[in-house]
Formats: structure tokens, sequence, C-alpha cells
């Protein structure tokens, strides 16, 4: 299985009656990739996961896997298996019956499929746990039986829907690395549904965005995080300060935005939108939190706002500083925890200095809503 | 205080008027079933006999009948359970909206009188099998095949509700997850959804093959060749009953009792390896030197079961060596005794009545020249309460013995030898 099997979705849509669960989405997958689909809850990902895993006719368009197109194959059929949101492992069956229940159905001997489960089991560290109840394990354990279910099945594409979501914080990071190493070890397709965008990032060779059935855009973690095409994906993936304008003026990929409350500001133009945008459109600027440097009202550089400084949050890792600008304007500044010894700003008005590099500008668009 | 104990003591009484109402009936008629008497009946009690299960045993209809309630029984709980499942799996897969409607016609049934339905299966398919062209004595109108059809038409829906409520608790993901791993429709059907749903389909079953068992509005119409045991019962009770059905009643409490103890044991017993498997240590678990409780520790329903087991073989073995003749032979006598007696008391007083008619009349000579039959010295000295009282002790007593102790006790012995001349007509 060296290169794996891709999986492309042309023009599909799905719909319930009326309602548009999945609007014209065109991806394409490479095999042996780790493909996440992120976006917020009935954004309609687990529906594209069973139009790809069979449970689902399409209303529109097609799925093909390998190059084949899979119109008309029933799930039994598909070289798909599937990793349910809530697990579904068969709760009357042992954990080694469960695992090996793709080959009992193919009439394997209850002596290669027990092997089978062994060999397996070793592999998600739950040696000699096969003679329990689903229910005897814990919910880790749990999980990493239903990936080896999913697994004993050899399929060329493993689908997973929000596997993890149902764990704690730090049974998820772990699981996350697990899932990761899995992936790379058996080398086949992975597509991972999450609506947790630090997940999709972290494993993800690439990550769709997703927004209420539409793909806003398809990129590896960094892109999507730093060159976001679509004002939803900005505010998505990670925290963003957001600055709502007009466009005053476009050079090459620069744009001098003209924003409500904060001046002209100057921002480069995403990647996905360049060409699009005309002096006179209604325009977004997003500036991370850690893209913000913090200096003392005078020390000005080339880009900046000013602002004050209302709250402070010490996170551990970073501080958090909240500030308001002119008429109101909330923004957020992070920075890192590097041991410096943090003096209360509050009250205290400051710049905020960037880096145009890190300002990025695009057609105004709906905002993630939290 | 006193107002909460005697609130408890009003709660105790209530549950005791409860229980009598409930299960009255059924400690009479089981008490009936080891009574000597014709019919059945619980006192007075006469003697301990088990002639009425071998009667039971004997009656050819009885047997037969139970043997076409058992045939019947089986075949409808082979239908209702698989129609009832095929319901509930439809019920399942409709919308909202059509599903109120389907379940409003697929419970009809259960509110249709049994009449009805008995009636409408007859009338149904003595028509389809007119349409058909068969013979009146063909499959169709066959009373086993109508009997089992007439009662599936409503116990079907029985199972249905009782199907449904597992049903939904089943996760559909489940049957998805099977077809994702390979397995046909068929495979999901019977590796995941029928496990599933085994608890619910035993219950069903033990349900039909109740209602089945115990029908008798549906089978009146439809049984033909085929009587069912209540359908013999009721044909039975018109020409009076013997306590050969008291004797069928305690079978069934007993069979009855048993079930349900070995359920609730078995349940307990489920309970309790759960328990132990949740407190096992991991270690133990895998290393396969866990110990499941065994069948009896700590549970309470296993040990009442062991002990209704053993109190039954005991009954059975006492009954096939014990012959309750020599006792049937005593009371008959004694009833008999009895009845003379009453005889003797009643001309005794028509004798006096005639005395004193005489007396009346002035002329009491004739009187003491009319010898007063067998009991002519002692007269009226005796209240006839105390005689007949003696009478009875005497009479229970071995014949041979009592005539042995000769004149010795005056009053007694006079009763006795009584009896012996009794005996001796
Ligand atoms: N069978 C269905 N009939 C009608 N509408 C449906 C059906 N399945 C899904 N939908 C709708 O499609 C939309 C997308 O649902 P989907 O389950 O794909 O969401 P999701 O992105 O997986 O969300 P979550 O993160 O909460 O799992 C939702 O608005 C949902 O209401
Ligand atoms: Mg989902």
């Amino acid at each position: 299985m060296s290169a794996g099997v891709g999986v492309d979705l042309e023009k599909l849509w799905i719909r319930f009656g009326d309602f548009v669960a999945v609007r014209d989405a065109n991806v394409h997958i490479n095999g042996g990739d780790f493909f996440s689909f992120l976006g917020p809850s009935g954004c309609g990902k687990t529906t594209i996961l069973r139009a790809v895993s069979g449970f689902l006719e399409p209303s529109e368009g097609q799925v093909l896997i390998g190059g084949n197109n899979m119109k008309g194959i029933g799930p039994n059929k598909r070289p798909t298996a599937l990793i349910f949101q809530n697990l579904a492992l068969f709760p009357l069956m042992k954990v080694w019956e469960n695992i090996t229940f793709s080959m009992e159905v193919k009439g394997a001997s209850a002596k290669e499929r027990r092997k089978r489960a062994d060999e397996l089991l070793d592999m998600i560290a739950l040696p000699d746990q096969g003679d329990k109840l689903p229910w005897e394990l814990s919910g880790g354990q749990r999980q990493r039986v239903a990936i080896a279910r999913a697994l004993c099945a050899e399929p060329d594409v493993l689908l997973l829907d929000e596997p993890l979501s149902a764990l704690d914080l730090k049974l998820r990071q772990h699981m996350r690395t697990e899932l990761r190493e899995i992936q790379k070890r058996v080398g086949i397709t992975f597509i991972y549904i999450t609506h947790d965008q630090g997940e999709a990032l972290t494993m993800s060779d690439n990550i769709a965005v997703m927004r209420a059935g539409v793909i806003d855009q398809i990129g590896d973690g960094k892109t999507i995080y730093n060159d976001p095409a679509t004002a939803f994906a900005a505010s998505f993936v990670g925290e963003n300060n957001v600055f709502r304008g007009t466009v005053k003026q476009v050079q090459s990929d620069t744009a001098l935005i003209s924003t409500n409350r904060s001046g002209d500001l100057l921002a480069r133009v995403s990647s996905a939108n360049q060409g699009k945008m005309k002096a006179g459109d209604d325009a977004m600027m997003f500036i991370r939190p850690e893209a913000f440097a913090l200096a003392p009202v005078g020390a000005q550089g080339d880009h900046f706002v000013t602002a004050t400084v209302t709250n402070e949050e010490f996170e551990g890792n970073a501080f958090n500083i909240f500030m308001e600008g002119e008429g109101g304007k909330e923004m957020k500044v992070s920075l890192p925890n590097l041991g410096q010894s943090f003096d209360s700003h509050k009250g205290q008005p400051m710049t905020l200095q960037y880096d145009v590099q890190n300002a990025v500008a695009m057609p105004a668009g709906d905002l993630a809503t939290e | 205080m006193k107002n909460l104990s005697l609130m408890r003591l009003s709660i105790w009484a209530y549950l005791a008027i409860f229980f009598a109402y409930l299960l009255g009936p059924l400690v009479i008629m089981s008490i009936a079933a080891f009574n000597s008497p014709e019919f059945p009946r619980a006192t007075p009690w006469e003697c301990l006999t088990f002639e009425w299960f071998s009667a039971l045993f004997q009656d050819e209809r009885i047997l037969n009948g139970i043997k076409n309630s058992i045939l019947v029984g089986f075949g409808t709980v082979v239908l209702s359970v698989a129609m009832g499942l095929a319901g509930a799996l439809m019920l399942t897969q409709l919308g909202p909206k059509l599903r109120a409607t389907y379940y409003t016609i697929i419970i009809a049934p259960i509110l249709v009188p049994g009449v009805v339905i008995g009636i409408s299966t007859l009338v149904f398919w003595d028509r389809i099998n007119r349409m058909l062209g068969l013979d009146a004595d063909s499959f169709l109108s066959n009373g086993l095949f109508l009997t089992v059809i007439g009662q599936s038409t409503f116990i079907a829906s029985y199972c249905m509700l009782v199907l449904v409520a597992r049903l939904q608790r089943y996760d559909t993901a489940l049957t998805e997850a099977a077809l994702d791993l390979g397995a046909t429709h068929a495979q999901a059907f019977r590796k995941v959804l029928l496990p599933f749903m085994k608890p619910a389909i035993a219950s069903a079953a033990v349900l039909a093959f109740l209602a089945s068992f115990e029908n008798y509005n549906t089978t009146t119409f439809t049984f033909g060749e085929y009587p069912t045991l209540t359908i013999e019962l009721a044909q039975k009770v018109r020409y009076g009953i013997t306590p050969a059905i008291s004797a069928l009643a305690f079978i069934s409490v007993l069979l009855t009792v048993f079930a349900a103890l070995f359920n609730e044991a078995n349940i307990r017993r489920k309970e309790l390896v759960a328990l132990a498997r949740k407190q096992a240590t991991v270690e133990e678990l895998s290393r396969g030197s866990f110990k499941m409780p065994g069948f009896l520790s700590s549970n309470w329903a296993a040990v009442a079961l062991v002990i209704v087991a053993c109190a039954t073989v005991v009954v059975v073995g006492t009954a096939t060596v014990y012959s309750p003749q020599q006792c049937i032979a005593d009371v008959q006598e004694q009833k008999r005794l009895e009845t003379e007696l009453r005889i003797q008391e009643l001309q005794r007083q028509r004798e006096l009545r005639r005395q004193q008619q005489e007396a009346e009349q002035g002329s009491t000579a004739p009187a003491q020249s009319k010898p007063a039959g067998n009991n002519s010295g002692f007269g009226g000295v005796f209240a006839p309460s105390t005689l007949s009282g003696e009478d009875s002790s005497s009479a229970v007593e071995p014949e041979a013995k009592a005539s042995g102790f000769g004149g010795a006790f005056a009053p007694s012995a006079l009763s006795g030898e009584e009896t012996s001349e009794g005996s001796g007509n």
C-alpha cells in the first residue's frame, strides 16, 4: 500500500427534501493522506462521510474512490471503513469478536479470527483484553477497539467521524498522536471529521473548511491558518481580530483598507482573493492575536493600531491582553510566556504593531459564530 | 407516632386483603385438587388424595385439548413473533407522519372484541376457500390453521408492542457498522439486530404463548376439529366439574411459580456476574482466574426455586406410594353414620312430638309400649350433640378395636356397639 487509494468528490450535492446539506463539493483527496473536514456542528460533515461510505446516495455529482465511480455500490461493497461518531461497537460481542466482525461475515474460522484479533490488540496496546465486553473498557480503550475493528476490514480508506469528541482533553491529545502514528504505519487514506480546529491542524496533511454545506477552502494546515480564503475560514480556524471596512486601494497583493473604527490599515490580500478586490468593496481584515507586538505609545512602527488595555489573563503558555481601541473596538493580543515579569498595563494606552504579511484582507463575508 | 403505626397497619391490612383477593381463588382451587370430594371444594377437608391428578391424566379430552393448545400455541408464537417483529421494524422505518396512522392500524386488533375476530376469521377464510374452489375440508378450513391465524391477528399486535419497546433503544448505527464492515443485510440482521432483540423476542414469545393458551373468545369460532384446552374446559363445565380441573389449575399455578422463580434466579445471577466482573481487577479478568459467582450464592430466587423443586419431587414421590383408599372408606363410613344418626334423630323427634301430642290428648300408655328403635333405653337423656360427638370419635377408630372393648366403658361402649351394628347392616 504505497500510494494508497485517493477519493474524489465531484460536483457533489446532497439534499434532504428542500434542504441542501452539501452544496457543490469538489474535493480531491490524495491516496495515503490524512485529510480532515473541519466545520461547525451541522455543516454537513457527517453527510459527506456518509456519501463516501455509501449510506447516502448523492443527489447530484459523484463520489470516486481510487478513480472508480461508486454510484450504486452499497456500503458493504466499498473499500471504506467508517468509525462512527458514537463508535457503534457491538454491545453483545466480546472485544475480539467486535474487532474481527469483518472476517466473521466472510466466513473466517474462529481460530484465524482470534489470531488476527490478538495482532490488532497488540497494535492498539490492549493485549489480553480481547475477552472483555465493550462496556468493560474505558472510553479511550473503546476508541482504540473501534479503530482496530475498522482496520481489521483492511479498508483502502478509513473514515473517522469525530471519533475523539467524547474523550476528555488529555486523552484526546494522546489519541491524536496515536491516530497519526497508526495512519503512518498502515499507510492508508484517512478522512477525518472534526469541529475542533486544533485537532484538524495537528493531525492533517490537508484540511477542507466547511460552512453550512459549502466547502470554503481546502489546503494544508499552514495555508488555512495563515492564508484563509474566506472570512469564515479566518474566523473559524484559530482566533482572529477582525477589522471591517472598505477597500481604499489595491496594489498587487496588498490592500489599503479603510476600517470603520481604526483608520486606514495596510494588509496582504489572501491568495484566494487576489484580483478579486477593488476599491470601494466591503472588506475584512484579520490579524491574529499573536501577530501583534505591544509597544508604548510613541514608539510607532510602520503599521499599528492604538488601544487601551482593559483586561489581562494569564493562560500558562501565554498572556492574553484585551484591549479597546477607538469607538470601543475590541482586540485581543497574545504574548508568549517567556518568563518575563508581566506588570499590569490596565488602563494604559498602547500601540499594537503588526507586520503587513501577517494581516490578511479579503472580501467581507459571514464570520463563524462562537 | 401512633398515627404512623396506624398508617402502617392499614397498609399491611390493605396488602393482605389485596393478595387474598388476588391469590385466594388460586389457593382454594389448589387445595380442592387434593381433597377427595367429587365436587371441587377446600372445606370440609376430607381426605388427602392424588386421584384427581390421575383422573386428569386419564381424561382423553383434556389431554387432547392440552395437545391442541400446545400446537396452536407454538404456531401462534412463530407467526405472531415474526409478524410482530416485522411490524416493529416497519414502524421504526416510517416517517413521523405515517407512523401515528400505522401505529393505530396495527394496534386496532387489540381493541376489536375477540368474538368479532373469531367470526371474521372464519368468514374470511371460508370465502377465500370458496374463491379458490377448494373442498370444505381443505387446509384453509382446518381448525388448527384457522385458530393460529385468528389468534395471531391480535397477539401479533401484543408482540409488536413488546418488540417496539426494545427496538426503540436500538442504535441503527450498529446495523450500519455491520454493513460497513462488509456484512450483507441478512448478516447484519442475524448477527447484530437479532441478538439485541433476543430478550424481547423471548418475552414476546412467552406472552404470545400464554395469550394463545388462555384464549377462548376467538378460538371458539375457529377450532373446528381441534378443540383447545379452554374449549374442552368450557364444554366440561356444562356437565358439571370435578376436582380434576382443580388439579389442572394447581399444575398451571405450579408451573407459573416455577417459571417465575427460574426467570428471577437467572436475572439475579446475571446481575451478580456483572457485579463480579465489575469488581474483578483487570489482571484477574485477563488471566482468567476470575471466579463467576455460583448459581446459588446470595440468590434467594435460586434457593426458592430449588426448594420448590424439592417439594415437588417429594410430593410426587409420596403420591406414587400413598393410597387414600382407607381414609376415603372411613370418611364414607362416617358420612353414612352421620346420615343414619340424622335419620334416627329425625325419628326420635317425630316420636317425641307424637308422645307430646298423645300426652296432650291425655293417654301416655301407648308411648311406653312402643320401643323407640335401637335407641330404646336412653330416650332423650343424651343431648343429640353429645351423642354425635362421641359417635364420630369412635367412628374414626378401627372398627375391630371398638368392638374389642366390650362393655367396659358405659356410654361410649354403647355407641361403639352401635357403630359395629351399623356397619354390620
Ligand atoms: N436524514 C436527514 N434528513 C434531513 N436532514 C438531515 C438529515 N441528516 C442530516 N440532515 C441535516 O443536514 C445538516 C448536516 O448534518 P450533518 O449530520 O452532516 O452535520 P455535521 O456537520 O456532521 O454536524 P455535527 O458536527 O454536529 O455532527 C444538518 O442541518 C442536519 O439537520
Ligand atoms: Mg456529524
